[in-house]
């Protein structure tokens, strides 16, 4: 399958337009159906195509497993810290009205970020898995 | 349906396959259901996700695949006993799709009508599931990462000089 | 009857599905199996809440202009949390079998019980 140049080529135009919709519904998901986890899982598979097509090296040179297990850690404590900054700020934990001047623009702001830390975590860790997956050797 | 196929079928290539079939059309499903934000992470999720793991691990533990013979009457009787309880408990359940039901009282009204005056956004399942009940929501970004790390504890030993990729 | 048929079945496809879901899982020994079915276990638990949240005459729970009548919100959020937690579950469950397999070269369950019993004699 690696080498079916037909699904090479196609992939060069599917890929953009597969990572572009992932970033579409992530930040669409307070209007229309969507949100975080949509998004995670659609980037995610975006980048599995790519390496079940292009091979696992050049996979990892695009996302190598070290940073995914990063970002993943990040995403968890990008939800978290917004917890913490609404106490910090003067709420209770992860309540958004005490981020902004008025309640509105601060849950605006905090599902903004969380959703944003969401995405991530959800996102790498199905490309981490499938990275220790893809090079398990017996 | 899907799910016979699957109980009666031998070649798990096959299984895995309809597994994810059975992932769309219960995604179909749920757009029939008015719940267009699960359908999308249910055929994201079930249809890809699950199917692209299935056939990783299946490819490197090979087709070790045999057929003992064991006695099924006794998981055949569990299976009709309880599902003849649980059929016969459905009497009880609202009708399906009634507007008086519990679960539309109490907070579900609440949400609905509050959800464009106290947060601004349309959506109301990214209201709840964001604000609303954000500390679940973190919750399940912990369960998440944690999968995470006990997939990397199983499988993450290097052994060995390197080799190729998946197959 | 008919009455009864339209008001519950919802109902029962739900648990027929599940049924089937936990017949695999009991009665198959294969380890691939067993996930499927439990993949299908959770599916049909999912139908059956989303259908418990849906409305006649209602839509998505999304405020629009014209509509008054929406689904139910709750089971869905629970429902989305649970589909993203069954893929991890799924996920963990496939790294077991892996490292299971790799220590005893079998994916069947009887096979490794018989390899269990014959190192205990030992």
């Amino acid at each position: 399958m690696r080498r079916n140049p037909i699904l090479r080529e196609i992939s060069h135009f599917l890929l953009p337009a597969i990572m572009l919709f992932a970033l579409y519904v992530q930040f669409h998901g307070e209007y229309s159906p969507g949100g975080g986890f949509q998004a995670g899982v659609i980037f995610a598979s975006a980048i599995i195509l790519f390496a079940i097509l292009h091979g696992d090296k050049k996979a990892e040179n695009v996302l190598s497993l070290g940073l995914a297990k990063v970002l993943a850690a990040i995403g968890v404590l990008l939800y978290g810290g917004v917890g913490i900054a609404s106490m910090l700020l003067g709420g209770n934990f992860l309540d958004y009205d005490a981020l902004a001047e008025d309640p509105i623009t601060g849950q605006l702001w905090g599902i903004l970020l969380i959703e944003a830390g969401v995405g991530i975590t959800v996102a790498t860790v199905i490309i981490a898995i499938f990275y220790t997956f893809s090079k398990y050797k017996d | 349906m899907t799910a016979i196929a699957i109980v009666t079928m031998r070649s798990i290539l096959s299984v895995v396959m309809l597994s994810g079939i059975y992932s769309l059309i219960s995604a179909t499903l749920f757009i029939i259901l008015d719940a267009p934000d699960v359908a999308f992470t249910e055929a994201a999720v079930g249809a890809v996700i699950s199917t692209v793991l299935f056939l990783s691990a299946f490819a490197i533990t090979g087709k070790h695949q045999t057929l003992t013979r064991k006695n099924h009457w006794i998981a055949i009787f569990v299976v009709v006993v309880t599902g003849a309880g649980l059929l016969y408990s459905t009497t009880d359940m609202p009708p399906f799709g009634a507007p008086d039901a519990p679960v539309q009282q109490h907070v579900a009204p609440r949400y609905l009508s509050q959800a464009e005056t106290e947060i601004g956004i349309p959506n109301v399942v990214t209201a709840v599931l964001s604000s609303y009940r954000g500390y679940d929501t973190f919750g399940e970004v912990v369960v998440v990462f944690t999968a995470l790390i006990a997939v990397l504890l199983l499988l993450g030993r290097k052994k060995g000089s390197s080799g190729e990729g998946n197959s | 009857m008919l009455e009864l048929i339209s008001n519950y079945y919802n109902y029962w496809v739900s648990i027929i599905l599940m049924m089937l879901g936990l017949f695999i899982v009991i009665d198959h020994t294969n380890l691939f199996k067993k996930l499927v079915g439990l993949n299908i276990f959770q599916t049909s638990v999912f139908i059956l809440f989303i259908s418990i949240g849906a409305v006649d005459g209602g839509t998505a729970p999304i405020i629009a202009e014209g509509y008054t009548l929406y689904a139910n919100p709750l089971p869905q959020v629970l429902i989305l949390t649970a589909i993203v937690v069954s893929v991890a579950t799924t996920a963990v469950g496939l790294a077991l079998v892996v490292s299971i397999s790799r220590r005893y070269q079998s994916v069947d369950e009887k096979e490794i019980e018989k390899i269990e019993l014959e190192s205990e004699q030992e």
